[in-house]
């Protein structure tokens, strides 16, 4: 292990700076989408609510690896050339965003019917009661399950090894094929992977029993 | 519309309908394994015995934490180095496996704690030992609140099958890969069709968690 370190710091590292930026890209921009796909779910227009189902429900339930690849193969084939990288985000972020939209759907659910009364009958239009009293209170809720969607993004990052995104599961990889000690390589890039994903998840426990 | 057409024909959507079927049998397999070990190891996790218990926890936290992928790579190039070359179908159902027992045990666990304790107290003053009152009372009630979230993790297991196509699995995706590599032009509907596929699958079994959710809760 020690071998594998010194020898491929530099790819260990880049490989872990792209798996951290794209997680990091895909977590803000699912956050976002997925907001949008679950205000769209509880909107009173019966249109907007079955448009927000079919997103949540079709990237729900396609493998990630999938989507992924529709994005690095048939994107560059009829829209525009993307790399790997590019690619394999996009795909990360679509699917994370159908899951974060569920979770923030719960939270809005869970915010009591009497908030967003109270705050339109003092004068409040649907949307500003959305965004200063429903949202600020259902994402103290969501807190910890969108922590626990960040820890599946970092371990579902992994995919764009399989696109070419140089993350550093492929690192790991070409380590792998490089020094042909698979089992050491492989132990170096799990732990890697553990460095970012055992502390969160940790830290998201204590803060689920502390909110609870 | 003519490589429709053409991508659609009998033999290639009969091949891939054996791709799917490899899919199925793979999260199968591994989901009834899974949930053998996975209650195990929640159980010890939950009982509390020293040193044990602790080990089993932290093992079943670093295997959660770990992407899927890398365990598949470990199964089927790292094992051989150690002396135990499996067949690609035993190193994906083996990497599937010890990925969900991890998860499970987890929700078996989660499980348990959301049983309230009076019903182990009752157990123990009507003169059951912990582990009759474990085994026989506690348990199925456990094993019932957390059947919906088991057919979840079965859902995401389907869909994480698709991974095991790095290592040649002969499943859905690969069965597809295998088809548009011979003709560029059937690409894009052989990705439409297996989404098909993979949506029919997994959202019928997200209705029937949703049911059994009503049903149980």
């Amino acid at each position: 292990m020690i071998y594998i370190l010194t020898h491929y710091w530099s790819e260990l590292i880049q490989g872990l700076g792209y798996t951290l930026l794209s997680s990091i890209i895909a977590l803000i921009f699912s956050t976002i989408i997925g907001t949008m796909f679950a205000i769209f779910e509880v909107l009173p227009n019966r249109a907007m609510r079955i448009i927000g189902r079919i997103y949540i429900e079709i990237f729900r339930n396609i493998p990630l690896l999938v989507i992924a690849m529709f994005f690095y193969v048939i994107i560059p084939m009829y829209v525009a050339k993307i790399d790997g990288f590019t690619a394999g985000t996009i795909g990360l972020t679509i699917y994370t965003s159908s899951f974060i939209a569920e979770t923030v759907r719960a939270g809005i659910q869970s915010v009591d019917n009497g908030q967003m009364e109270g705050a339109r009958a003092n004068g409040m239009t649907y949307w500003q009661a959305m965004r200063f009293i429903v949202l600020p209170q259902a994402f103290k809720i969501v807190i910890p399950p969108l922590g626990n969607q960040f820890i599946n993004l970092v371990k579902n990052s992994s995919v764009l090894a399989f696109v070419a995104g140089f993350d550093l599961m492929y690192q790991g990889n070409s380590i792998a094929s490089l020094s042909l000690d698979t089992i050491n390589s492989y132990m170096v890039v799990g732990v890697f992977y553990l460095i970012i994903t055992l502390p969160l998840s940790y830290y998201m426990r204590h803060l689920e029993k502390r909110l609870a | 519309m003519q490589n429709f057409i053409q991508a659609y024909s009998w033999v290639n959507i009969r091949f891939l309908l054996e791709g799917l079927w490899v899919t199925v049998e793979v999260s199968i397999i591994s989901i009834i394994a899974s949930f053998i070990i996975g209650s195990i190891l929640g159980v010890l996790r939950y009982v509390k015995i020293k040193y044990l218990s602790a080990v089993v926890g932290f093992v079943v936290d670093i295997i959660r934490n770990l992407p899927l992928i890398l365990i598949i790579f470990f199964t089927y190039f790292g094992l051989p180095h150690l002396g135990f070359k499996p067949g690609i179908i035993f190193a994906a159902i083996l990497a599937m496996t010890i990925f969900e027992s991890a998860m499970l045990a987890e929700i078996v666990r989660s499980g348990i704690l959301a049983v309230d304790y009076g019903q182990m107290e009752g157990a123990r003053a009507n003169g059951m030992s912990y582990v009759q009152a474990l085994w026989h009372i506690v348990f199925p009630q456990a094993i019932k609140k957390t059947i919906p979230t088991i057919v979840s993790q079965f859902i995401s297991l389907i869909k994480d099958t698709s991974l095991a196509t790095i290592i040649v699995l002969p499943e859905l995706l690969n069965h597809a890969q295998i088809i548009y590599g011979q003709n560029s032009a059937y690409i894009l509907p052989m990705f439409l069709m297996i989404a098909v596929m993979y949506f029919i699958i997994c959202y019928a079994l997200s209705v029937l968690s949703r049911i059994l959710d009503k049903k149980l809760a």
